[in-house]
């Protein structure tokens, strides 16, 4: 429960000197005791009583802040207080209260604001949160009041639908870097070296290692505090590092500890036979193994140089890196299963500890073999020789798409840009006059045949082609050759991301717009109305725009703003027109048509 | 589909056929009829195996009176699986009142479903754990006393209870019976599957096993003795049936060797002082029996048989084993005296070479051990285990090698040569002597095959030159052929890299390999490839100990962490249990879309059998030429023994040893004619004439003049416009040129004069 205490004088009105005291501000009520015990002056008084504040300006002669209980009426509660700091704390304390029980007092008003679950809303900041682009829009209209929060959803239906709620959530994996595989930092002067472990790598070092994750189990913090435990291992792993096998197994005989790090891993291996029998029998090379009566101790060629020999394995028999990239790719593959945040490494390592429980439940071994044998003969077939197969499909999911395909596009270019030569040339390699060779047998062809299914008006299509060109050659004199790049790239970064903005903003208030009409009650009108006044505000910030772009750019912009201003206009005169046909038919109004 | 290849009926498993396929099949067809043995070279990603599994068991259906029985030998059991599972896919396509049966043997180690014998580690533990419990002498004791007091097999116990009512109580109903589903059967049944699959490959009409079963006479000797003359043999994936057939009939013995039998000596021999006092008249017997010769062997109890005698020529057999040895202690006095021989010949300084007959007779003069009782040694020591009823053989591993070495040096005298080495040619201060008998001539191995079965057909994607095999195999097909490949689109693409994004050559010849300029210029290829390129890459690198090292370099330089960023990485290691999970894991991350590298060795396990079609194989980068280790004594002794004997030169055979590995490895990435993949040989050396032509004719009809000597960046270029083409819709049949894709109308409708175009 929030409380907030200050040193205040009570007034009843604004001229008169106020008695000293302590004004003590609760959710729900505030009381003001003086400071003179003898002045029976003690308010109590409930903030529902309240119906509004009123304060004076920062920098006034005065401190005030007024609680009225009646707007009409005037007089109220008036506190002078010491400070302007003061004053605004407590304001701005008044003011959360106050909106919270207004809000909550509120009648279920329009039909439009519909009663949302808790479970409804989370979904629908959340939604906001994945969605940053969604965001944004959403602050721009609906925090502006053009847009009511219903309105605004309930274009968006299919993002709310449960059927998408349903469908498993993208979850972050893994990532493809092995963390585990802690560098060690040397600061050049002292024979000191660094170890720096983040959540992400110790979260990694545990799914990896499960041998250290069961140590840390065990020993953090009973036996050994946690940053001696990774001291531990930093330790070992610097001495695997070396590759000092000798000073290794010293340390690991003083150090029992120390020594786990340093031994094989039995849970792993384990692990990796457990595995091995529901390997796929196509690829079960330790079978090869059991039938092979060539490779015998002593049998076949010894020395032919194709077999190496293999290093004595002793208890600190080095892992190498083959095998550590092995691990981690594995692990990456199954996959992060864990909901906790990274943070705490107790948790981590708990919540790892109970989804490995969970694993070890598997289906029968019936059902595996089946399984195996179904997938041997499906990868026997040839595939092109038969009828194709129909698998079921996985939908693709992107989380950011304007993220993700901008990252490839300039992933791309740079490729592109690395190695010199490009794409580009092959592109225009086709000489004018070859083109023009071309062009003509086509329209030859078209000629003699005609379109069979003409998609377009061919007026309206020479107009886009027309509008194309033009807009292609001026590009084209602007940028050279390069097309591959856009001519939005080329623009101030400030420019670009307005535009793009502007550009969703239009495109959100348009939906809205034409979705309106016909207009058949007065929320609609009502809406036409704010809508059309965001547009109006929306074209003359697009106007600004187009006059701050200085020379070269000026036309580009120009041209990109056209289609938009285009668009805008468009909607202005439907609904100019719209309304003269309302005004003319006057007072005779079809049923449910309102003004 | 159904169609005819002149008088057979050939039963297909598809709506559709390759015209390729079509060919290979007559040509396999007029090998049967000839009777005789062929040699077909077919590329990779046209359906060989079904062609090969649909002509011949339609053959046998065509001809009732006389079926013909599949041999069908594979080089690993993974492949074994996946032939199965073609022949499954054939079944539902034959008359439906065929009767086929087909099942895959291994040995123990994967059939057995005792879980008391099972938990042993190895093969050879496995088979002796096996015997602990099955052997006859311990079989017959468990009779003699109360039930659990001997513990005996209960699933073999079922099975010879079941099998004693005759073959056909223990029959299974037709069909296709992969490893896994004998196990099933076996745990269902309570029979043991091992011996199931024993019984059951004399009735089966396709067996398929390991290439051992028929060419390791110590193998084949038990599995294989029993099969008839009517049996076609194919070699599938055969490129490197030579290099099987020496590895087969190669032993090398060890100071660790030569201690173990020692050891083993010492024990047999107080076996034997124990039998003397308690059971004298068993080694009277055996001594008995032996006089008569070694014929009387040939009747044991299917459980006491084991490895059998290597190569050893049918004669042989029925001669008696020579006086000096019948008699256990004359035995094991002469096993001594060879023991202490080869001791004494491991204590030298330098390498020395000898041929067999010069070995012999020194073994003669030193040990006073003739060639006739060296080869009758591993029978006599067979014979003595047997009765001094030894089970835990897996023990007696050092002596057998001794005795198998003896044998194998007593009967051959040529196409072997003895080795010693005081050391490693690598290692040259650790002292590590070893005794090789390495055999040069492949033909030895597999004469006995080419012998005794009507028709062996050789196949594999790379048998080029193709005139080299009868040489190196000394037989006579009666065709030997190369096909090509009919594409539809040029679905692979070979390119030559030969140098680096900096312009400098890369190479993997001994003086440039460790330049960190060339590692850094292959490490800059395989990046700019992953970024590129979508789902899976494999690499495959001339060594494990050159991988180990380029990738601990590219490690360090960072480069290994860009392409992490990219795809995840798998790496081969010398441990199969660890590959094969990495292998597993390498096709999720290709199932999944995240794309993964694969880092492996020519001439490595993963090269030899896995398969990495479709989108576990985009790109296969080849880096470096995978010679062999030229200075390996054994290596250089083989090429003498080539160059004399079949006139074959050293640079040859090494250039053409070195390309069938290499388009091996590269020819994995394509499955069918709907597949693409590209193939990238990274080293200068590649771009050589005489290096080049060595590759099968599928492949170098496919590079480009213009690929054959790229840098880094335009082989980029070149993938990414092979990307976006092969991402084109396209016909599949063809469209109106030559047709790639028949249908049966089209078979019908086509005559042998136009057959003959494709």
């Amino acid at each position: 429960m929030e409380m907030i205490t200050m040193v205040a004088k009570y007034k009843t009105s604004v001229k008169e000197p106020g008695i000293p005291g302590v004004l003590k501000m609760m959710e729900d009520r505030f009381v003001f005791a003086p400071n003179d015990p003898r002045l029976s002056m003690k308010l109590n008084v409930d903030f529902r009583q309240i119906k509004g504040h009123k304060f004076s300006k920062d920098g006034s002669k005065q401190a005030l802040l007024n609680l009225t209980q009646d707007p009409e009426k005037g007089g109220g509660y008036i506190f002078e207080f010491n400070n302007f700091p003061d004053r605004n704390a407590c304001r701005d304390f008044v003011g959360k209260v106050l909106g919270r029980f207004q809000t909550a007092e509120k009648p279920p008003a329009s039909q439009q604001s519909e009663q949302l679950s808790t479970k409804e809303l989370e979904r629908r900041m959340k939604l906001l949160t994945e969605d940053s682009e969604l965001q944004n829009l959403h602050k721009q209209l609906v925090a502006s009041g053009i847009l009511m929060d219903s309105e605004f959803w309930a274009a968006r239906k299919s993002l709310l639908d449960n059927d998408n709620y349903g469908a498993p959530k993208q979850r972050a994996g893994f990532k493809s870097a092995m963390l585990a595989d802690v560098k060690p930092l040397a600061d050049g002067r002292t024979n000191k070296v660094t170890f720096s472990l983040t959540a992400e790598t110790i979260h990694q070092i545990f799914a990896e290692k499960p041998a250290v994750h069961r140590a840390f189990l065990t020993y953090v913090p009973t036996k050994m505090s946690e940053k001696d435990f990774w001291t531990k291992y930093c330790r070992a792993e610097y001495l695997h590092k070396t590759k000092n096998s000798v000073a290794a197994a010293a340390e690991a005989a003083e150090d029992e500890e120390l020594a786990i790090f340093l031994k094989h891993d039995d849970i792993l291996a384990d692990e990796i036979r457990r595995k091995i029998q529901r390997v796929d029998p196509t690829l079960d090379m330790e079978a090869d193994l059991g039938d092979d009566y060539m490779h015998r101790p002593d049998h076949g060629i010894l020395r032919d140089g194709s077999k190496e020999t293999v290093e004595g394995d002793n208890e600190f028999s080095r892992r190498t890196l083959s095998q550590d990239l092995n691990r981690h790719g594995s692990v990456v593959l199954e996959g992060r299963t864990l909901d906790v945040e990274l943070g705490d490494t107790r948790t981590v390592a708990e919540a790892l500890a109970r989804s490995k429980q969970g694993l070890s439940t598997e289906n029968s071994d019936e059902n595996v073999h089946m399984e195996k044998s179904e997938r041997v003969c499906r990868m026997t077939e040839i595939e092109d020789l038969q009828a194709p197969r129909s698998f079921p499909v996985a939908p693709l999911c992107i989380k950011d798409p304007r993220e993700y395909f901008d990252s490839q596009q300039a992933n791309a270019l740079k490729t592109l840009g690395d190695n010199g030569t490009g794409m580009k040339p092959m592109d225009c390699n086709l000489s004018a006059e070859e083109a023009w060779i071309y062009l003509i047998g086509q329209i030859s062809q078209v000629k003699v045949r005609g379109f069979n299914h003409p998609v377009v008006q061919s007026e309206a299509a020479l107009k886009v082609l027309n509008g194309l060109n033009q807009n292609l050659s001026s590009t084209k004199y602007q940028f050279g050759k390069n097309s591959q790049e856009s001519v939005l790239d080329r623009l101030p970064r400030k420019i670009k991301d307005d535009l793009l903005n502007h550009w969703s903003t239009i495109q959100e208030l348009l939906r809205h717009f034409w979705s309106s009409y016909p207009i058949t009650t007065e929320h609609l009108s009502k809406k036409v109305g704010r809508l059309k006044d965001a547009m109006t505000e929306i074209y003359v910030k697009l106007q600004e725009i187009k006059e701050s772009v200085q020379g070269d750019f000026r036309h580009q912009v120009s041209l990109l703003v056209q289609p938009m201003v285009q668009a805008l206009d468009a909607a202005f005169a439907y609904h100019d027109n719209e309304q003269q046909k309302r005004v003319s038919k006057g007072g005779v109004k079809p049923n449910g048509f309102v003004l | 589909m159904k169609f005819q290849i002149e008088d057979v009926t050939v039963y297909f498993p598809y709506d559709h056929i390759y015209p390729e396929q079509y060919q290979y099949m007559l040509e396999l067809k007029r090998a049967l009829d000839a009777r005789g043995h062929c040699l077909l070279e077919m590329p990779t990603g046209t359906g060989k195996t079904a062609a090969l599994l649909s002509l011949i068991t339609s053959y046998s259906l065509a001809h009732p009176s006389n079926p013909l029985k599949l041999l069908y030998c594979t080089r690993t059991v993974h492949e074994m699986e996946k032939t199965l599972a073609e022949l499954r896919r054939l079944l539902p396509y034959l008359p439906p009142q065929t009767r086929l049966l087909a099942l895959g043997l291994s040995s123990r180690k994967n059939l057995c479903v005792n879980p008391a014998a099972l938990s042993s580690p190895s093969r050879d533990s496995v088979d002796s754990a096996c015997r602990r419990l099955t052997a006859s002498w311990v079989r017959s004791l468990a009779a003699e006393r109360p039930p659990g007091a001997i513990e005996t097999c209960s699933f073999f116990e079922a099975f010879d209870q079941a099998a004693s009512g005759g073959p056909d109580a223990v029959m299974l109903p037709p069909g296709v019976y992969t490893l896994q589903d004998l196990r099933a059967i076996g745990r269902e049944k309570g029979w043991c599957p091992y011996f199931l699959a024993r019984q059951l490959i004399r009735y089966a009409n396709v067996v398929v096993y390991s290439y051992q079963y028929l060419l390791d006479p110590k193998v084949a000797g038990v599995i294989s003795r029993e099969m008839q003359r009517e049996c076609v043999v194919v070699f599938d994936e055969a490129h490197n049936i030579d290099n099987v057939c020496i590895e087969a009939l190669s032993v090398s013995v060890r100071k660790q060797t030569l201690d173990g039998a020692t050891r083993n000596l010492n024990r047999i021999s107080q076996e034997i002082d124990r039998f003397k006092a308690t059971d004298a008249g068993k080694l009277r017997a055996e001594y008995n029996r032996l006089v008569e010769g070694l014929a009387q062997r040939g009747n044991l109890p299917m459980t006491d048989s084991w490895l059998a005698n290597p190569a050893l020529p049918d004669d042989i057999l029925k001669e008696a084993v020579p006086g000096n040895i019948r008699k256990a202690e004359h035995f094991l006095s002469v096993l001594r005296r060879l023991v202490q021989y080869l001791k004494g010949r491991l204590q030298t300084e330098h390498v020395e070479t000898e041929v067999p007959v010069a070995f012999v007779s020194s073994v003669n003069s030193h040990a006073g051990i003739d060639q006739k009782m060296l080869k009758f040694c591993y029978d006599r020591l067979h014979s003595l285990m047997l009765t001094l009823e030894i089970t835990d053989t897996d023990d007696f591993l050092h002596i057998q090698t001794i005795c198998d070495f003896a044998t194998l040096v007593g009967t051959y005298t040529r196409g072997f040569s003895i080795i010693i080495e005081p050391y490693d040619e690598r290692m040259p201060h650790i002292p590590d002597p070893v005794l090789q008998l390495s055999c040069h001539d492949a033909s030895l191995a597999i004469k006995p095959v080419f012998d005794r079965f009507q028709s062996v057909v050789i196949t594999s994607g790379t048998l080029s030159p193709i005139d080299l095999y009868p040489r190196l195999l000394n037989f006579n097909p009666v065709i030997s052929r190369s096909f090509t490949m009919s594409l539809t689109r040029d679905c692979i693409c070979p390119m030559v890299l030969t140098r680096g994004s900096d312009q400098l050559p890369v190479s993997t010849k001994f003086d440039m390999r460790s330049d960190p300029g060339v590692v850094r210029n292959y490490g800059r290829l395989l990046l700019e490839m992953v970024a590129a390129i979508p789902d899976g890459i494999v690499c495959f690198f001339v060594s494990y100990s050159y991988m180990d090292g380029i990738v601990n370099s590219w490690n360090e330089m960072g480069i290994l962490q860009d392409v992490m960023q990219h795809k995840l990485v798998f790496i081969e290691t010398q441990d199969v249990v660890e590959t094969t999970l990495a292998l597993d894991n390498y096709r999720k991350a290709c199932d999944c879309g995240r794309g993964a590298v694969f880092f492996s060795v020519a001439r490595g396990k993963v090269a030899e059998g896995i398969d990495f079609d479709r989108h576990y194989g985009r790109l296969v980068i080849m880096f470096g030429v995978p010679f062999q280790y030229t200075l390996s004594r054994i290596l250089l002794a083989r090429l003498e023994y080539l160059r004399d004997t079949f006139q074959i030169k050293e640079g040859d055979f090494l250039t053409f040893d070195a390309l069938r590995q290499a388009a091996q490895c590269v020819g994995r990435v394509i499955r069918s004619k709907a597949d693409y993949g590209m193939m990238i040989f990274a080293d200068k050396r590649y771009s050589r004439h005489d290096k080049r032509s060595k590759l099968p004719g599928w492949i170098l009809s496919h590079l480009r003049d213009a690929h054959l000597n790229l840098s880094t960046d335009m082989a980029l270029h070149i993938a990414r416009e092979f990307l976006r083409r092969m991402a084109q819709p396209y016909d599949k049949t063809g469209g109106t040129g030559k047709k790639t894709l028949l249908s049966q109308e089209d078979l019908e409708n086509m005559t042998d004069a136009t057959l003959e175009m494709f």
